[in-house]
């Protein structure tokens, strides 16, 4: 049987086999995964053990989840065609919409980041801080109040780290039209890679070893459980009907397999995992080289599965293609 | 979501239509569709081997689902279930974020230049909905191929249609429940 499909309609950009989410929603995904991550890292931190000591660098790097995901909610802010109307987002809550859920998150995820962020400042920094900035003894309570609940803030970070991880692969996931998105393992997945992503930007820092070898550990088993992860989720899609298999034909033989086995797998997933596996049994500590193969691996990953999930669809002529 | 008792259906049959593409023209005209952009279309499928081969012509567009994933995954509450089941889109509270136009099975939404807010078929709801009982796409059929009218009422000629004709919907795996039947 042999189909032949023309289409007369003139309109390229309601195909949809052409990309309507284009870099700015991948790197929005790339960055929420790494604050999430983040908060989740930190927040466990700071339940393991909030008096205990730990490097400058550990210390104020919570701070980098409120600037990031200011930067992510940049990029995504830069994908809606209509700009003007982003308000909208926070006059509605709409139960069936990952996106609206994810908006309001976002807006949770400020406060609670910035609590952490500023329990976790050494106290010589927080009194420098609030000799200069505007409103001190005001924003001196709020700290206090803040430092009053430690633990309250660290298991809301978490909960609320976990969320946003979940998040950025359900956003995808619920799409049944592309049925490369359309996996409930999507939202598992993107969430152990945000988390790996996290910790490998902590190791990008001037942390302590124990530090070191406690985060290096902790990212070879998530990048293990990514690797599952994604396994099961190749796997999902070929055991479903048709226009499934024919999505997972994108990564498995397909126009987007070299990138995906190349940029994801191997050098986002294997490399580091090895690097990071001979280190441990050498007694060595992880060095930036795997913690940046994880942050771009993690970045092809969503880059990949943004436009590749695009090219994916029920429509026949996109199975015939 | 606003629901009535009516629930507006489109019938088109695959046997007549031709597709002269005159639906895609006169929806351009009475809705002032963008430039280079369409809410309708005809696909012409070709299958089977060689000569053992058969042609159909289709005129597509929006599904109308009654489950519309457009609906679901829209935050703002600017995809909506309008007059009969029509799914409309509210430019006020649009934002352009495009998950419906990733959401939509059938590709039928498209970014419209001018508002920058998502666009679709309405079925021409300021017709149906304003005494004139046709939509632009079905008056200007020269085949008469293309109906409108009420599922829930039985007596309407999409009703009896679709109770005397065999029928068919796009993706029906995709579970949107469409109210855009074709005739075989």
């Amino acid at each position: 049987m042999t189909q032949e499909i023309t289409s007369t309609r003139a309109n390229p950009l309601i195909d949809p086999a052409l990309s309507v989410w284009h870099g700015e929603v991948a790197l929005y995904l790339f960055v929420g995964g790494l604050v999430a991550g983040l908060m989740v890292i930190t927040g466990l931190w700071m339940l393991r053990s909030s008096e205990g000591p730990r490097s400058r660098a550990l210390s104020l790097l919570p701070w980098a989840a409120p600037v990031l995901l200011s930067a992510g909610m940049l990029f995504l802010w830069l994908d809606l065609e209509n700009r003007f109307n982003v308000w909208r987002f926070y006059f509605a809550f709409r139960i069936s919409s990952p996106m609206s859920w994810g908006a309001w998150i976002l807006l949770a995820i400020y406060p609670a980041s910035i609590a952490l962020a500023w329990n976790m400042t050494p106290g010589d920094l927080q009194a420098a801080a609030l000799r200069r900035l505007p409103w001190g003894p005001w924003l001196g309570r709020l700290g206090q109040c803040a430092m009053n609940h430690v633990r309250r803030v660290a298991i809301v970070n978490v909960v609320l780290g976990a969320a946003l991880g979940i998040y950025t692969g359900v956003l995808l996931g619920t799409m049944a039209a592309r049925p490369l998105w359309n996996s409930a393992l999507l939202g598992p997945l993107f969430l152990a890679s945000g988390l790996s992503t996290g910790a490998a930007f902590l190791l990008m820092w001037r942390l302590d070893e124990v530090e070191r070898r406690l985060l290096g550990r902790a990212d070879m088993w998530l990048i293990l459980a990514e690797i599952v992860l994604i396994a099961a989720w190749l796997g999902d899609l070929a055991v479903r009907g048709a226009a499934s298999r024919d999505a997972a034909w994108l990564v498995l033989g397909g126009p987007y397999t070299t990138a995906f086995w190349t940029l994801v797998v191997t050098l986002g997933l294997l490399v580091p995992l090895a690097g990071e596996w001979l280190e441990h049994r050498h007694h060595g500590v992880p060095g930036r080289f795997a913690a940046t193969l994880v942050l771009v691996g993690g970045l092809a990953l969503r880059w990949i599965l943004v436009n590749a999930g695009q090219a994916s669809g029920w429509a026949a002529d996109l199975a015939a293609r | 979501m606003a629901r009535d008792r009516k629930r507006y259906a489109m019938v088109i049959d695959t046997r007549t239509c031709v597709g002269c593409s005159a639906c895609a023209i006169a929806c351009k005209t009475e809705n002032q569709v963008a430039d280079g952009h369409s809410r309708v279309w005809i696909r012409t499928l070709t299958s089977g081997w060689y000569p053992a081969l058969a042609m159909t012509v289709r005129s597509e567009r929006c599904n109308q689902c009654t489950d519309a994933p457009c609906v679901r995954v829209c935050p703002t509450g600017a995809s909506y279930y309008g007059p009969g089941g029509i799914v409309l889109v509210d430019p006020d509270k649009c934002t352009g974020c495009k998950a419906c136009i990733a959401a939509c099975p059938y590709g039928a939404r498209f970014i419209d230049p001018a508002t920058h807010t998502a666009d679709k078929c309405t079925l021409c709801v300021h017709r149906l909905e304003n005494d004139v009982p046709t939509t632009a796409c079905q008056e200007i059929c020269p085949t008469e191929s293309i109906h409108v009218g009420d599922l829930a009422d039985p007596s309407s000629e999409v009703s009896r249609l679709l109770a005397e004709r065999d029928h068919y919907t796009l993706e029906p795996e995709a579970g949107t429940r469409p109210n855009l039947f074709y005739l075989r």
